[in-house]
């Protein structure tokens, strides 16, 4: 049945866009609407909207998901969604907050904000861009497709073998985790290489390295974890499907394979992956603190050298993940060492900021709420980070629910708290439109109890010997009074995410216009209009030190400095390759999944033929004159 | 400035042609990244092949399969096709089309040969009982050569796409650092070969 | 100053709870009142990270709160802000501290995980227990209880009072060996072999747990670990090893019944799914390590054991008629 859905878009999708001619006048009005011009997008603002709202589309599912689990733990021996179906749940819930609603989320904010503060134009590779996105787009699709045809992955988000193989999870889920992946993951990669060429490359005259916003610096960092990180998760699904879909034996201990590569694999991916998506959060909570403390940031050349050490550590460490597989007390003391010196750099991050409100004045937005609660929220996982590398201690935390506490402060109280943070603060330059402060305070407030009530009894439970990722527990062992409150606390969260939407509902409705710089900002992308023009800066600006619109503003000038005189704008053609392409693979990822070679085969070679089309296409973009931009700008100064 | 060069200018003086856009520049940096990754990538194949390459399950050992002389002559085919690689990129800069594209159809032979020789091997060593499936060793092994060969497989498509392009348009600015590209691919596939042919066959051979 | 006061306030109150929170666990199952030498090694680097930690907490909230009312923007008040860059002492100290701390923190650390780590006994004596972890059911082999050699599932007994040196083997997934109030977990890998010694000061009954997803019934992968004064470990050991002979006509009619259905998993050296062996089932206190020990749960288990443990491997044992089900229980019930 998907097979032959697949095989029909396909076809329609060929005949309409290959041929052209066969109603050239629809094709025409076609490229003519909006639609048309967000699919097939090259401009890193709009690529981010799309990431950010189909990365909150999946948290939101990933939500649920949640919702459904702590629905089945609020009492003991419930049978709401037992065995296998929660197993479906929680692999889900983890693959989908990490890989289709942190990460996406994250690159949403990086891709409209960075090039932005660095006073660049555009990124290094708009089309690369928007490869990016499609691929993580169709591999998301794939990934919670499994939930209609064939069953969702059961194994867990980190999928360990053997459990993953075969023999062990017989159906199609973890099938689709590992292509879905797969596609998503060279996405990412994808990414990370654009993001690092934009920040070396593409930087204003006198945006030097340390002159760069926080948040550009903590997405360099980031990049270039990707770049290293993914690579292995790469392999690690490769192989996997190899053994899954080809009968190979990498992991399978009976033909002489070993699941504790997968575990190695996995983790030298995994633990960077933390920091993929926890250092920009740093990065928005440090531009927000700065900015709502009406102070620099303090100790900003620490800042960046802490951010460049994390990110250095963060490869060293893997193996804090696998201290109870019995690698030898040697391996687990250096790599215990190791993770506890991470604690050093991420202290000095955590004083920083105190130390950018300390003499400041303090201005309550929501922003500044969320990084407010950010603090101490992410001070306690923090904590309990540094109390999870001690291994014989580990011995009791591990794979407990107090790893579930641990993670849930780091990712939500520190991830999602910033990604909300940031989606208030960078709104009106996104939309054009603020969000209601009001509403912002509901859903800070109702998202920040509701959070704490839920993990913070989380920490307890795993002491008191519940494992992560069971389905019920039994009654009278002293775990029924904590898992109801955490289960209760779930409604905050809930509301706070339903205050948030409306929010952004009503901000859609509403007609009035955000200003430029609504919240008196540092940075550049405060100093152009709200939403951004397509060429984001009519003349490229002179940067003159750290937080160069700030520095502009307080010897009295109103704009920045141009760097260049008034000319024509170079911009690069839209394209409607990408999305076929990552298309492409998406119904190639299906035919492996559901082991027809002939779908497999159609989609990597439908990749392909992309693939020739963009090499052999020549189209250079287009020019916007002078004229237009001095035009558009009157036309929204008669406007306002 | 760069800027003012549109992608279809051919050049007309000799130097770093590759560098001499922006775009031209972003695509090297981003290269070099992408080679970034794609050592990490062989890395972790390379780790899995020598945790396992010993678990072969009462199959062919590792002594006892690889045969030196064949790969012996494939490394040279590489090899030297990645020196007829540097000097296509040498003709490049020197504005000498003609040259560039012999050297490129040369590089394109050599790789051709090579992958004849690999296959030739992949099937000697099916008929040797030596196979994706049959043992742990058999996945690791064709997992990390296999996927230097798709590598190489890539490579060939990509230089003779580019000479078909070339050979349309002519030596542009546009052209330059997609040609340079594929040759700091094809040298990465050979230094990349080096390992395998240390790590994987003479290391085998020793024990 | 006020401040200060609801920062007690705060502190203490968040104290008391943690220190009620500690006592509320099960004492069978809490890692925070642990009964074994392992666990009480444990516990005292938790203790001793978490002091540390709530250490720099209280710096960081002491300032966190302070800064937030003293600096918050005051209505009708405009403050010159100074544009401060830092300052390098203070990067100093609040880089050196935290590396005093760590280092603290990190020397017991690693003395104590090469202690944990010392998994081989040191005399020929010291009881040996191969633990083998299935979907979803662990078996425990005695490898040298008063030189007999024996296996049980679900239930792992033990002399209190001395080191039990664990041999952990994995056959189909990975497992992981938890017993939260005796001593933290070890992963069960298949196609490999880990160690780890256990012991509980005091005779009591302790909730084992498999802590590593494991399939569909991986909540449900309990054990028990008894721990017996010597005399009622020989007693026990002695009851294991000797052999169960049916008595009445049921109990060895419901033997046939056994030997025509059952023991092609659960007695056969080599089966395809390995069940628990059954041979001393009558002295159990749990059926599938979950239910209690009854003819009601028996039933229920036997004629549709994936309704008690999802995934569970045994087939439905439905198809007898009344009397057979009856003897087969007889014989399982009484195999003492």
């Amino acid at each position: 049945m998907g097979t032959l859905l697949i095989l029909l878009v396909l076809t329609l999708f060929l005949a309409a866009i290959l041929t052209g001619g066969y109603n050239k006048e629809f094709l025409l009005r076609a490229r003519q609407t909006k639609v048309w011009d967000w699919l097939t997008t090259v401009d890193h603002k709009k690529i981010g909207i799309m990431y950010f709202l189909s990365g909150f589309f999946f948290l939101l599912i990933g939500g649920l998901e949640a919702i459904f689990m702590r629905l089945q733990l609020a009492v003991p021996n419930n049978d709401l969604f037992t065995g296998d179906i929660f197993n479906q749940l929680l692999t889900m819930h983890g693959t989908t907050m990490i890989f289709l609603a942190a990460m996406p989320m994250i690159f949403g904010l990086i891709n409209v904000i960075m090039p932005l503060q660095i006073g660049a134009r555009d990124v290094a590779f708009p089309f690369l861009n928007s490869l990016g996105f499609w691929l993580f787009f169709w591999g998301g699709i794939l990934l919670n497709l499994s939930w209609f045809f064939g069953g969702a992955p059961n194994a867990g988000w980190t999928s360990y073998t053997s459990l993953a193989l075969n023999s062990y999870s017989p159906g199609l889920g973890v099938d689709y985790y590992v292509l879905g992946l797969q596609i998503t993951g060279i996405g990412s990669l994808m990414s990370g290489i654009n993001f690092i060429a934009t920040i070396i490359n593409m930087r204003t005259p006198g945006m030097t390295f340390l002159r760069m916003p926080m948040f550009t610096w903590t997405s360099f960092v980031t990049s270039a974890l990707l770049v290293f990180a993914m690579p292995p998760l790469t392999v690690a699904l490769l192989l996997l499907m190899f053994d899954r879909v080809f009968g190979a034996a990498i992991f399978d201990h009976a033909m002489g394979g070993s699941s504790v590569i997968w575990q190695h694999l996995f983790w030298i991916f995994g633990h960077p992956e933390v920091y993929i998506v926890i250092l920009p959060a740093f990065g928005i909570m440090s531009e927000i603190i700065s900015t709502f403390s009406k102070k620099r940031l303090f100790g900003y050349t620490s800042m960046v050298f802490a951010t460049v050490l994390i990110g250095f550590l963060g490869f060293m460490v893997w193996v804090h993940h696998m201290f109870t597989v019995g690698l030898g007390p040697m391996s687990n003391s250096i790599f215990a060492v190791a993770t506890m010196a991470i604690a050093v750099p991420t202290g000095i991050k955590v004083f920083n900021w105190l130390f950018t409100m300390w003499g400041g004045e303090i201005h309550f937005k929501t922003p500044m709420l969320w990084a407010v609660g950010f603090v101490p929220t992410f001070v306690i996982g923090g904590m309990t980070g540094v109390m999870l590398s001690v291994p014989p201690a580990d011995y009791q935390y591990q794979d407990s629910y107090f790893v579930v506490a641990h993670f849930h402060y780091v990712l939500v109280g520190g991830t999602a708290f910033a990604l909300f943070a940031g989606a208030y603060y960078w709104w009106p330059k996104m939309f054009g439109k603020m969000l209601s402060e009001k509403l912002g305070k509901w859903h800070f407030w109702l998202f920040f109890i509701g959070f704490h009530m839920t993990f913070f009894p989380q920490h307890f439970l795993g002491l008191f010997g519940m494992p992560r990722r069971v389905f019920t527990y039994q009654a009278n062992h002293g775990l029924e009074l904590l898992n109801l409150i955490s289960s209760i606390g779930v409604i905050g969260m809930t509301l706070g995410t339903i205050f948030f939407m409306v929010a952004v509902v009503q901000a859609a409705r509403s007609k009035e216009l955000a200003p430029a710089d609504p919240w008196d900002g540092r940075t550049l992308e405060w100093s152009i209009p709200s939403p951004v023009p397509e060429y984001n800066f009519a003349q490229l600006p002179l940067v003159r030190g750290a937080d160069a619109f700030w520095l502009e503003k307080q010897a009295g000038n109103k704009e920045m400095t141009p760097a260049e005189p008034l000319g024509s704008i170079h911009m690069p053609s839209g394209s409607y390759i990408p999305m076929l392409m990552s298309l492409g693979l998406f119904v190639a990822g299906y035919g492996f999944v559901v082991k027809s070679w002939i779908i497999g085969a159609i989609g990597i070679a439908f990749t392909f033929i992309m693939m020739y089309i963009r090499s052999f296409e020549q189209d250079f973009g287009y020019h916007i004159e002078p004229e237009e931009i001095n035009g558009s700008a009157k036309a929204k100064e008669v406007k306002a | 400035m760069a800027s003012h060069i549109h992608p279809t200018d051919r050049p007309t003086k000799p130097g770093h042609l590759e560098k001499a856009t922006l775009e031209g520049k972003n695509k090297v940096m981003g290269f070099w990244l992408f080679l970034g990754a794609e050592t990490v990538l062989f890395a972790c194949l390379f780790g899995t092949y020598l945790a396992l390459r010993n678990s072969t399950m009462g199959g062919p050992t590792t002594q006892e399969l690889y045969d030196l002389k064949l790969v012996g002559l494939a490394t040279f085919f590489l090899l030297t096709s990645s020196l007829t690689s540097v000097l296509a990129m040498n003709a490049m800069n020197r504005l000498n089309v003609r040259a560039m594209q012999f050297w490129l159809g040369v590089t394109v032979l050599l790789g051709l040969a090579f992958l004849i020789l690999e296959i030739y091997e992949f099937v000697h060593y099916v008929h040797e009982g030596h196979t994706f499936t049959s043992s742990a060793f058999g996945s690791s092994f064709y997992a990390l050569v296999g996927t230097h060969g798709a590598h190489v497989t890539f490579g060939i498509c990509w230089i003779i796409g580019l000479m078909i392009q070339t050979a349309r348009r002519g030596l542009t600015y546009e052209m330059a650092p997609k040609l340079f590209l594929s040759s700091l691919y094809w040298h990465f596939i050979d230094v990349v070969w080096v390992f395998i042919f240390t790590l994987v066959y003479l290391l085998g051979k020793v024990g | 100053m006020v401040s200060r006061q609801r920062l007690w306030r705060v502190l203490s109150v968040f104290a008391l709870m943690a220190l009620l929170l500690a006592g509320c666990g099960d004492p069978r199952l809490n890692a925070l009142t642990p009964k074994g030498t392992a666990g009480d090694m444990q516990l005292d680097l938790i203790t001793l990270s978490i002091l540390i930690m709530l250490g720099v907490f209280a710096v960081v909230i002491t300032i966190f709160v302070y800064v937030l009312i003293r600096y918050r923007k005051k209505k009708g008040v405009t403050r010159e802000v100074k544009q401060v860059h830092g300052s390098t002492l203070l990067e100093i100290v609040w880089t050196v501290i935290p590396i005093i701390l760590l280092a603290i923190l990190a020397v017991p650390t690693v003395q104590t995980t090469f202690k944990l780590a010392a998994a081989q006994p040191k005399t020929e004596d010291a009881l040996k227990i191969k633990v083998t972890g299935y979907q979803y059911w662990w078996e425990f082999e005695y490898l040298n209880a008063n030189g007999k050699r024996f296996k049980t599932a679900q239930e792992l007994h033990i002399p209190a009072g001395e080191k039990v040196y664990l041999e952990i083997h994995g056959k189909d997934v990975l497992h992981s060996f938890w017993v939260p109030a005796l001593a933290g977990k070890i992963d069960v890998v298949p196609g490999r072999v880990n160690t780890m010694w256990i012991d509980a000061k005091q005779p009591g009954k302790y909730q084992g747990k498999c802590a590593e997803l494991c399939g569909a019934g991986h909540a449900l992968m309990d054990f028990k670990v008894y721990a017996h004064s010597k005399g009622d470990f020989d007693n026990w050991v002695a009851q294991q090893t000797t052999p169960y002979k049916p008595q009445t006509v049921a109990e060895k009619e419901g033997e046939k019944i056994f030997k025509q259905n059952c023991i092609s998993c659960h007695a056969n050296p080599n089966p395809k799914i390995k069940g628990p062996d059954l041979s001393k089932f009558g002295t159990r206190e749990t059926i599938a390590g979950i239910l209690s020990h009854n003819e009601t749960n028996l039933k229920k288990w036997l004629e549709d054991p994936e309704s008690v443990k999802p995934g569970a491997r045994m087939p439905k044992i439905n198809y007898l008629n009344d009397q057979e089900m009856k003897n087969l229980m007889e014989y399982l019930m009484k195999s003492k």
